[in-house]
């Protein structure tokens, strides 16, 4: 793992509020050296504002962000070693590209040959050297992306801020650019933090992603970690597609909770911390980790009636009703290797879990 | 744009339009003719000849004309030049000032000469004038003007401040500008066309005034309109045509100059 690396950007208890509202309730993060970061959330949970106040065009309203060893929060934007990818680009209009990516250098005081000999480099990088001396009004919209990338890339920053850089972007370009993003990101060693709220993108790029809601962060860690041991509700919603599934925890020991689904069905799964004996709570079920039998399999096996069969290409999604009168959907990949086979609407199956596919999560 | 369904047509509007257009530039389209005509008659037509464009130069009117055009072109040209800067410096108030108090107020205060019955704002200019006790002469004309093109200037250059996003200033200081750097590298060339198109209309605004004008002159100074109207109170020659026509090209041309570079898009 990657622990032992210095925090490149260190947020220390940061709260924001515009007037009565607060849009950052005290958030903590350490993000490290040379590391893909994430913010991932919907739309108005603060992601941005936190971006924004990384970058100095929001202050703080109490707290302190630490650039390595240096307090930042008070500083203006221009005094910051930390550069920004933004979300319609801002390229300025008035300039040629290549101008446009050696601005910071100049604003830094760089001879304009040496400025224009690294805005070169740059260009090279994002391969759009032949577009030097257009307007980038002149250029498609990934295009201009790979300039924007390049202009904040080009004074060397400590830290590069990506506030959804892809969002203009159409789906095939946009799965590209994560790849060459993730790319740059290695070559350079530049410590990346990257907003979204898209949860498939976040997944696909990041080191450590931090999902956030409501002016906090809901869950810190790596996509795998936080794709299969969602700590909340949220979380689980939020991040890939999942079964949620209200139960009584009825028994806790030997680290295992039993969990009563209604109707006689009972499920076994890991205890979590903050949930007790006799709480009722919310059990995540990743479709993907059930599969469909016309025989009973085991113990835990839920009796249910197909309702439906949806094909996506890939996959085949099935929503049934389960006789404990939940509504679940199991996610069958679409290959015959599995021995998968489709089942009919309203025909009786039983629902299998995979060891470890349940999981208990706080509210 | 051009859907048959979407159209409006209904009998008589066509009738309506051209009779509109027709009482609108005839009387132009007239003048411009007759400013080409070889008779001393402002009405019979005695065939084609520039002599009163080249009696406005030479005639015996034309030491008045000569310096009546100085007077008109060099105050409005001081008059655009001052009211733009501003007016500029009021629409970065007014869009880049974020909420301020009395920013309503400010908006109609900045705005309220064009409103305001231009005969009122003369008679205000000369009560003001005469209470302080400034002789009349070229400055009146000159500082009235600058205050009556202060709206004129202010609207182009706002609208097109309005449309240029904060994001763009704020992408230059996070690389690494400060205010002034961010100002004058990135938002004010972005600005130009809404600045010059703000000179161009202050700048006619200012040569084609008359009202105004004609009350703060002082004795023996004319601009343009008040020389044409001094001249016709005297009766209508041909060579009052002439400079009408003259006037009206070349305020065609700065209107349209100004409306061609208002068109230019720098925010894409």
């Amino acid at each position: 793992m990657t622990d032992e690396r210095p925090i490149a950007i260190d947020i220390r208890q940061v709260i924001k509020r515009f007037g009565d509202f607060t849009a950052l309730k005290e958030v903590s993060l350490g993000i490290r050296d040379n590391e893909f970061f994430t913010l991932l959330g919907p739309s108005g949970c603060g992601k941005t504002t936190l971006l924004r106040m990384i970058a100095g065009f929001e202050d703080v309203t109490a707290g302190a962000i630490y650039l390595y060893d240096q307090e930042i929060a008070r500083l203006p934007p221009n005094k910051r070693p930390i550069n920004t990818v933004f979300q319609n680009y801002a390229l300025f209009p008035t300039m040629t590209v290549l101008e446009n990516v050696g601005f910071g250098l100049e604003m830094q005081g760089k001879p304009r040959s040496e400025a224009n000999r690294r805005a070169g480099e740059m260009l090279e990088l994002v391969q759009l050297t032949q577009f030097a001396h257009r307007k980038p009004s002149q250029l498609s919209g990934g295009q201009q992306q790979r300039v924007a990338l390049a202009r904040a890339l080009a004074p060397q920053p400590r830290g590069l801020l990506l506030d959804e850089p892809l969002s203009a972007l159409d789906m095939k370009l946009r799965k590209s650019m994560q790849i060459e993003l993730k790319h740059i990101q290695r070559e350079t060693g530049i410590t990346f933090i990257f907003v979204t709220h898209d949860q498939e993108e976040a997944l696909t790029m990041s080191d450590r992603i931090a999902v956030m809601s409501a002016g906090e962060v809901q869950q810190l860690g790596s996509a795998r970690d936080i794709y299969e041991h969602p700590r909340n509700m949220f979380v689980a919603d939020f991040i890939g597609d999942t079964n949620l599934v209200e139960v009584s925890v009825d028994r806790i020991g030997g680290g295992h909770a039993t969990c009563n689904l209604g109707g006689g069905y009972m499920l076994s799964c890991e205890a979590v911390e903050g949930v007790g004996t006799g709480s009722r709570v919310h059990l995540s079920v990743r479709p993907e980790r059930l599969f469909l039998s016309t025989e009973r399999t085991g113990p835990e096996a839920l009796r249910g009636r197909v309702v439906e069969n949806i094909f996506i290409g890939t996959d085949i999604t099935t929503i049934l009703d389960l006789e404990a009168g939940q509504r679940f959907r199991v996610r069958a990949s679409n290959s015959d290797r599995g021995n998968q086979r489709v089942f009919e609407p309203g025909q009786d199956v039983f629902v299998n879990m995979e060891r470890g596919a349940a999981r208990l999560l706080i509210d | 744009m051009r859907t048959g369904a979407a159209r409006f047509d209904f009998p008589g509007f066509k009738v309506m339009t051209f009779l509109c257009l027709f009482i609108l530039y005839a009387p132009l389209v007239i003048v411009m003719i007759y400013s080409f005509n070889d008779s001393r008659s402002i009405t019979t037509w005695g065939g084609f000849s520039l002599r009163w464009y080249v009696d406005v130069f030479t005639g015996p009117d034309s030491a008045k004309f000569k310096s009546a055009a100085f007077n008109s072109f060099s105050i409005a040209l001081i008059a655009a030049t001052v009211a733009t800067a501003i007016a500029t410096s009021a629409a970065l108030a007014m869009v880049r000032g974020g909420r301020f108090k009395l920013r309503t107020a400010t908006f109609g205060v900045i705005n309220l000469p064009i409103l305001v019955p231009e005969i009122v704002t003369a008679v205000a200019i000369l009560i003001f004038f005469n209470t302080i006790g400034f002789t009349r002469g070229y400055m009146t004309i000159l500082v009235a003007h600058i205050a009556f093109c202060i709206p004129f200037a202010y609207l182009p250059i706002s609208a097109r401040m309005q449309g240029i996003e904060g994001v763009y200033e704020q992408a230059a200081m996070d690389l690494y500008a400060d205010r002034k750097q961010a100002f004058r590298r990135v938002l004010l060339p972005m600005m130009m066309p809404g600045i010059f198109s703000g000179f161009l209309l202050a700048f006619i605004i200012s040569l084609d005034d008359f009202i105004i004008t004609n009350f703060v002159k002082g004795a023996g100074v004319e601009t343009l309109p008040t020389a044409i109207f001094g001249s016709v109170k005297q009766g209508i020659r041909p060579n009052i045509m002439a400079i009408s026509t003259m006037l009206l090209a070349f305020s065609t041309v700065i209107v349209t100059l100004s409306w061609l570079v208002s068109r230019i898009d720098r925010t894409k």
